[in-house]
């Protein structure tokens, strides 16, 4: 079956790792994208802070843009565009003069009639069915899955999973053989993208996620948010010297996880890409 | 008499809130959760339930400080306040009006200059290509904030990792995404 892709701005260059691992897995187990032709960035979160109209007006594009190439499911792998696009949909449902509005600044007929999964669900829809006859080399680690903040809020709006202590995450790792933590940082905010603009801000905030998974004895941190996982990772340098710290622990996509489990290489996953090594193969 | 018929003629930050986002400042009964649960609460200068406290003020001073904070520009969105406010205040919702406003009024604090400089650039990076073209959004930053040396040794290994586009990559629609920036320019 073909359903689409929004692989948002990230994939195709910080996080090409994650990209590689999404595609990977798909190639594996015969699952074949459409990437929605000629898709703009969702706006992140530059977009709803400067200007809400703007902030609509792009994700809008993208959905209807899907509708018109007839794609009615589409995963969204990046956790930040994921939510974007399904708080967009949320507004525009629920108030039908912003929806005309909207559908008259991208100049595009828009119904809100796709349907959005992030990865968690694309993974529990199309490859855990699967997943048991495929598995070679059990993931046989402690891990802490971090969901971070947009997989799971708002809440009610996105009505994925629960807001505090979620499972999804926990449920597909334990599925390759993984040990998952107790873990209290599993929503707290990694900084986000503040990034660049409040490096320390971020250092701070990302230090303490990392401090707690090395203490409670994790060989990984599991993510599902190219954000997160640049804040932890690519940014290890500046958490290290703000915490005068030397934090080694990895940062894995949860598909790169599932990839290795399936036997599928670590140069494949896109692991070789990582700024902190990956001694998990 | 519901709240906002007492208060017909005001035209304060919270009657505005009502009006555009549907939040209602009233609501909030000052538990301090919103506080407890936000990551950047230490690096404010008002921490979220003091914004909502000096808004349920009314107080014109008040209003004005809630608009020049530091804080309403350190909200990452992260969405942990709504996520546990027993009133189901949409704080997130509130702090994206409050920006704007700050903005439009031109009473955005100093110290915030560097983040709203980083938003501009990466608007200025998807206006004209669709698409972040994240070394352009670095150099355009590095212009808007004069942090010129910051994150310098991060680039060559992002490219070394294959990590960062020295080109940006341009959509069909450009001419589109144009329009939809000049109709929503507010």
């Amino acid at each position: 079956m073909k359903f689409g892709i929004y692989p948002g701005c990230s994939l195709t260059g910080s996080a090409r790792d994650y990209n590689e691992s999404v595609f990977a897995l798909a190639e594996a187990f015969g699952l074949e994208f459409t990437q929605i032709p000629d898709w703009n960035c969702c706006g992140a979160t530059a977009a709803h802070n400067l200007n809400k109209e703007l902030s609509l007006a792009l994700p809008t594009r993208i959905l209807a843009l899907a509708e018109k190439n007839g794609l009615e499911e589409i995963i969204v792998p990046c956790a930040a565009c994921y939510s974007r696009l399904v708080v967009t949909r949320h507004e525009l449902k629920n108030n039908p003069e912003l929806k005309n509005r909207i559908s008259e600044v991208i100049e595009m007929d828009y119904r809100g009639t796709s349907k959005i999964l992030n990865v968690i669900e694309w993974i529990d829809k199309y490859i855990i069915p699967k997943l048991d006859e495929k598995i070679v080399k059990p993931f046989n680690y402690k891990v802490a899955c971090y969901y971070g903040c947009l997989l799971v809020r708002p809440n009610k709006v996105l009505g994925y999973d629960r807001a505090e202590d979620p499972q999804t995450m926990d449920v597909v790792m334990r599925k390759i053989g993984a040990d998952t933590l107790e873990y209290p940082y599993k929503t707290e905010c990694c900084g986000a993208g503040l990034s660049i603009s409040r490096t320390d801000i971020v250092s701070k905030l990302s230090g303490k996620i990392i401090e707690d998974a090395e203490h409670r004895g994790a060989d990984a941190i599991i993510v599902a948010c190219p954000m997160c996982h640049s804040n932890l990772d690519m940014r290890r340098p500046d958490i290290n010297k703000y915490w005068d710290a030397e934090y080694k622990i990895p940062v894995i996509f949860v598909t790169q996880a599932i990839g290795l489990a399936i036997g599928l290489t670590a140069d494949k996953v896109g692991l070789k890409r990582h700024f902190v090594d990956v001694k998990i193969s | 008499m519901s709240h906002s018929e007492h208060h017909k003629e005001r035209n304060t930050l919270a009657s505005s809130l009502e009006k555009n986002v549907e939040v209602i400042a009233q609501k909030c009964y000052q538990c301090g959760k919103c506080t407890a649960g936000c990551p950047v609460a230490d690096d404010m200068d008002l921490p979220p339930s003091m914004v909502m406290r000096l808004l349920q003020t009314e107080i014109p001073a008040n209003d004005e400080k809630v608009l020049r904070s530091h804080s309403i520009w350190l909200c990452v969105t992260c969405e942990m306040c709504l996520s546990r406010c027993p009133m189901e205040i949409d704080i997130p919702s509130m702090m994206d009006y409050l920006r704007q406003r700050s903005r439009s009024e031109k009473k955005v604090n100093k110290k915030a200059k560097n983040i709203i400089a980083f938003h501009k650039s990466f608007l200025n990076s998807i206006r004209f290509t669709g698409r972040l073209y994240e070394l352009g959004l670095i150099l355009d930053y590095k212009r808007q904030s004069l942090n010129m040396f910051q994150d310098i040794s991060l680039a060559p290994k992002m490219i070394s990792r294959g990590k960062l586009h020295l080109f940006p990559h341009l959509i069909k629609g450009t001419a589109q995404m144009a329009k939809i920036f000049k109709k929503t320019s507010n």
